[in-house]
């Protein structure tokens, strides 16, 4: 019997597990999702009971209106318009209007708050703002009649859906924002189970609905 | 300067007797991280980006919906709905939603969250017609998926 050669060292050769670990690390990184549970939110309205009124006719200044047809082209407040990000600015303007702000209470139980009153709780800087540029009686009355309404014809794409919903959001988080000291960003990256960063959130969306209405679309070019 | 004088003793490699563990390290938390799909997917999802997204919380609550074109050519050109691993017509969210509210608890099932991936060049009329079906199921909340614009702007 050949006696084995008790030349070599007798450890396990280790030199190949980095090789081995960096291949199995190379699979993970290549088929890893980092999961995205990102988007934008939308509350829909509730579901619509037979009895009750349909429509309640709101001031047409209080609306303000988006419309985009079957080739995407848009219609904000009934001019077209090309440039989907100037829809940001406009939006801001429009909420922050305090056209004629109302002493009526409204808002969830407990909570509820006069458009005088979130005037008055503004900061400084939009209150100068507002006096300055804003409050043109064209426009809506306060923050708590003040809607946004799209109109995305049947034929319409859902990017530019996305790309008008995305800029809406940017306008309601830039007001929010600003009404507590952050910027939009910041304020979108508040942690809701964090109860300091909760109440922020809730004072900066007090008494500013987020007023985001999806009309029932036209019917052509589908 | 005869006192500062380099050790020239000691050997110049640098020891990577733990390189094997550090990657380790880093292969575990690849594979923590990892999630499989658990559906597959069987329609086209370019989603379209945006900016103002805001992160959902409570994973359990929320439902995934697909919208898009089919993979495969012979079911046509027309965007299909895909929840879970099967096509459904537009009469069959209601039900759909109402199966999953089951799986909740009682507690949590108004606060279901319906996340819509959708392919950018679907139109808007397929999209509003699910719309009308979740209110009618009285699943309000929704979230319109999407990924993180770029930073090029």
């Amino acid at each position: 019997m050949a006696k084995s050669k008790n030349r070599g060292s007798e450890e396990v050769n280790a030199g190949s597990m980095a090789d081995i670990a960096f291949l199995l690390l190379i699979f993970f990184l290549v088929t890893t999702q980092i999961a995205t549970n990102k988007g934008l939110t939308l509350l829909l309205p509730p579901k619509q009971e037979e009895d009750e009124p349909i429509e309640i006719k709101q001031q047409q200044r209080n609306i303000f209106k988006i419309q985009v047809n079957s080739l995407d082209r848009l219609l904000v407040e009934d001019e077209p318009l090309d440039d989907v990000s100037q829809i940001r600015d406009m939006v801001y303007d429009f909420v922050l209007n305090f056209g004629s702000p109302s002493q009526v209470k409204k808002g969830k139980k407990g909570k509820e708050v006069s458009e005088v009153e979130t005037y008055n709780s503004l900061p400084a800087s939009m209150k100068s703002y507002i006096s300055r540029s804003l409050g043109s009686s064209e426009s809506s009355d306060g923050p708590a009649s003040a809607i946004v309404s799209v109109k995305a014809d049947r034929g319409s794409s859902y990017e530019i859906f996305i790309s008008i919903l995305d800029e809406l959001n940017a306008a309601y988080n830039k007001i929010y924002g600003e009404r507590v000291g952050l910027t939009d960003e910041e304020f979108r990256k508040l942690n809701r189970n964090d109860p300091r960063e909760k109440a922020l959130y809730d004072e900066a969306r007090l008494g500013i609905p987020k007023a985001i209405s999806i009309a029932e679309p036209t019917k052509s070019g589908e | 300067m005869s006192k500062f004088k380099k050790k020239s003793e000691s050997s110049q490699d640098i020891p990577t007797a733990a390189l094997p563990d550090i990657i380790f390290m880093l292969l575990f938390f690849f594979m923590v991280t990892t999630v499989l799909r658990e559906t597959e997917l069987k329609v086209e999802q370019r989603i379209p980006r945006a900016e103002q997204l805001v992160k959902l919380e409570k994973k359990k609550l929320v439902s995934y919906i697909y919208v898009g074109k089919p993979k495969d050519k012979a079911l046509g050109d027309e965007p299909l709905i895909q929840t879970n691993d099967v096509f459904i017509g537009i009469d069959g969210i209601v039900q759909w939603v109402n199966t999953e509210k089951d799986q909740l608890s009682e507690v949590e099932r108004d606060q279901i969250t319906i996340s819509m991936k959708v392919d950018k060049e679907t139109k808007m009329g397929i999209i509003v017609d699910i719309q009308t079906e979740l209110r009618e199921a009285n699943a309000r909340k929704i979230m319109y998926s999407a990924p993180t614009k770029a930073e090029d702007n």
